[in-house]
């Protein structure tokens, strides 16, 4: 099975990177494992498969990965909380507090994750995100900037490795 | 009472989570079954009980990272440590960095090239390899993306294999990932003095 981030990095099976990708085919199925561990969970808690997606749409423009976004969009466009569509865009507010801080959380931990500091986690106990949604934000953030690093890097030694 | 470590270090702190961890005695058996699967078994330690709030996520990444960072063939280890180490430079996780510089040191002998990076960060001078590997590693940290084909070019000319290569954007790609979560969700304290 194909997964995503072979599906969008295009790479030629028979290329030299293909064939590195074909050796590090486990990697790529846990990558696809987690992707649905994060966007899909079982037990998604105080986000939704609806919001999940939204804020990693938000984020994959934050570092102007197209591919991606549209791939994230198609969930959103999917879910039934339409509301949260404000949210897929940087900058974007849905109006309820506790969803626009995690918005906020996920924009700090795509832009400057170095900056972070206690007081962040603190704001959002503030809003009452519980503690469990504090680690499942975080997760969603911290997979959807590796993955958008995997596919970022694939371009790069697939772009020299055609010149 | 123990003080937070904001300067880099090789010697490794302890870590001390923001949000109360899971505890042991009243975790979920989907909990126990995600915790099993982490890097080190020796205990299970705050920052694993503080992921298995989540537990499908660490499920499945505690196995991603061992593969990424510790599988056979390809990149050398102590290179994929030097991935590691540049994505944790860039976003600043002090208690990464301590970890992969410790074990790039223990697998290379190279104490001047942790010297280097903690010294000067990202405008680190280091030799050929290690600067293509530094630089493309720092790079594919930072948002936006700064990493340029030239930067991926600089790889193969420094001798890297396709494989090796791949393995290096893993390498610093799940580190943009576990930055992600131990600089944010808790912070490093400088180990107690033995008595």
């Amino acid at each position: 099975m194909t997964t995503l981030i072979e599906t969008i990095a295009g790479v030629r099976a028979a290329s030299r990177l293909g064939q590195a990708l074909n050796a590090r085919a486990e990697i790529l199925r846990l990558s696809e494992a987690a992707h649905d561990a994060v966007l899909l969970p079982r037990e998604p808690g105080g986000l939704s498969h609806g919001l999940r997606a939204a804020l990693a749409a938000r984020m994959c423009r934050h570092v102007g990965d197209e591919a991606l976004t549209a791939h994230y969009e198609s969930y959103l466009a999917h879910a039934s909380d339409l509301d949260l569509a404000t949210l897929a865009r940087p900058g974007g507010v849905c109006g309820d507090s506790l969803h626009d801080a995690m918005a906020r959380h996920a924009d700090l931990l795509t832009l400057s994750p170095r900056e972070a500091t206690r007081q962040d986690i603190a704001a959002l106990k503030t809003v009452g995100v519980s503690e469990a949604d504090i680690v499942r934000l975080s997760e969603l953030a911290a997979f959807v900037n590796y993955q958008l690093r995997v596919l970022a890097g694939l371009r790069l030694l697939k772009e020299v490795e055609a010149r | 009472m123990s003080e937070v470590v904001h300067n880099f270090t090789a010697t490794i702190p302890t870590w001390s989570p923001y949000v109360t961890p899971v505890e042991l005695a009243s975790a979920t058996s989907e909990q126990l079954a995600a915790m099993k699967v982490t890097p080190s078994n020796k205990g299970v330690s705050p920052y694993v009980l503080t992921l298995a709030h989540d537990p499908e996520s660490l499920a499945v990444r505690s196995p991603l990272f061992n593969l990424i960072m510790y599988g056979k063939d390809g990149l050398s280890p102590a290179e994929r440590e030097l991935g590691a180490l540049s994505a944790s430079v860039v976003n600043r996780c002090i208690y990464c960095a301590a970890v992969h510089a410790s074990r790039f040191i223990s697998y290379s002998g190279r104490n001047n090239v942790v010297e280097e990076i903690f010294a000067d960060e990202r405008d680190a001078t280091l030799e050929a390899r290690q600067q293509a590997l530094f630089n493309f590693a720092t790079k594919l940290s930072t948002t936006p993306i700064e990493a340029t084909a030239e930067d991926a070019r600089a790889l193969g000319e420094a001798g890297l294999s396709e494989l090796e290569q791949l393995d290096l954007v893993l390498s610093a790609a799940i580190f943009g990932w576990a930055n992600r979560l131990m600089h944010t969700l808790g912070e490093p304290l400088a180990r107690s003095e033995a008595p």
